[in-house]
């Protein structure tokens, strides 16, 4: 590996953007493909699928062995709400792989002891979320139930192009917070992102099973290809 | 998509810039019960000093000994390790499964 390909893979990791190295086994032939760049590259669907996978894989193309290797960043999740649900949700999604930060600006919500070893933040969303680095790479999900809570941390998740944004309510309660969030500026292609009611509907009755099936779209969202996503939901 | 390989790779770059010969070694392939995935990553410098596991343990050994001909000679090298392998009894996995490893030059 040349160093200059080294050192900019780190770059690429450090900054939490997802690349695959392609290797030819055989000569030892390298290139770092980034993944907005997939799109004109002859083996697209190869690397689209391995990074929606997250796993590497080797390949054969054009006669060449191929090795291709993914380094994706760890998915976050954000929880804004410390309510019952999130106390579910935030040690199911660990189990999963997410680096879990729970947001809530009521202290007798977001208290270590509903939520031990979860970082916690008690702030509202206006000063919590800048320095968590909501990105692409990360799930956020909205269950305050409270618009003064809710709404903010929706309108950040949009800005920062979360991969999954869910938010807690009924179809009434959605088409409401839409029409507040478009009088906030936001726009109607970001408020059709939210999976609301969220989660996928498994029958979920209890604050577990809803963990479940907030987990489970939230899964699907990351690894399918987009036509099935939307068979999914 | 869990982060891996975190400090190996961040190691590698600083090694070579200190002006160490540096390889890496990178499961390409596995069969059967590997004990790591594909990916999975060990770095070595000429001092010997390795950094991450491509299978756990079974086969570093094997893997820094070759490792230092290829910092050498510069030629990126195929390796392959299983129960079926003639050096079985030396270094093979004793999960039952096969790994092919890619060790090359960094710099």
């Amino acid at each position: 590996m040349k160093i200059e390909i080294l050192h900019e893979l780190n770059a690429e990791r450090a900054a939490r953007r997802p690349v695959i190295m392609v290797t030819d086994t055989e000569s030892g032939e390298q290139r770092l493909v980034k993944a907005k760049d997939f799109g004109k590259d002859p083996l697209r669907a190869e690397l689209d699928k391995q990074l929606r996978m997250g796993k590497s894989a080797s390949v054969e193309a054009g006669g060449k062995k191929l090795f291709l290797n993914v380094y994706a960043p760890t998915a976050k999740l954000v929880i804004v709400g410390a309510v019952h649900i999130s106390q579910a949700l935030a040690p199911l999604a660990r189990s999963l792989g997410y680096d879990v930060t729970v947001v809530d600006p009521r202290t007798a919500f977001a208290s270590p002891e509903r939520f031990p070893d979860v970082p916690l933040v008690a702030e509202w969303p206006d000063t919590a979320l800048p320095p968590l680095n909501v990105d692409a790479y990360t799930a956020f999900v909205a269950v305050t139930h409270d618009p003064k809570i809710d709404d903010p941390a929706l309108l950040h998740a949009f800005e920062r192009n979360c991969f999954y944004i869910g938010a807690l309510g009924s179809r009434k309660t959605h088409a409401k917070r839409g029409d507040r969030l478009r009088a906030q500026g936001a726009k109607d292609s970001d408020i059709a992102r939210i999976h609301a009611p969220i989660g996928l509907a498994i029958g979920a009755v209890s604050p577990s099973e809803i963990a479940v099936s907030i987990m489970a779209e939230i899964t699907a969202v990351l690894r399918l290809p987009a036509k099935e996503k939307e068979e999914a939901a | 998509m869990l982060d891996r390989d975190e400090d190996i790779l961040k190691a590698a770059e600083d090694w070579q810039k200190a002006g160490r010969g540096v390889a890496l070694a990178t499961v390409v392939e596995t069969w059967g019960s590997a004990p790591r995935p594909a990916g999975s990553s060990l770095v070595i410098n000429d001092e010997g000093t390795f950094l991450g596991s491509v299978s756990g343990g079974c086969v570093e050994g094997a893997v820094v000994t070759e490792a230092m001909d290829v910092i050498q000679s510069g030629k990126p090298r195929m390796l392959e390790f299983g129960v079926a392998d003639e050096t079985a009894w030396n270094v093979g996995l004793s999960c039952g499964g096969t790994i092919r490893v890619f060790v090359e030059k960094v710099g």
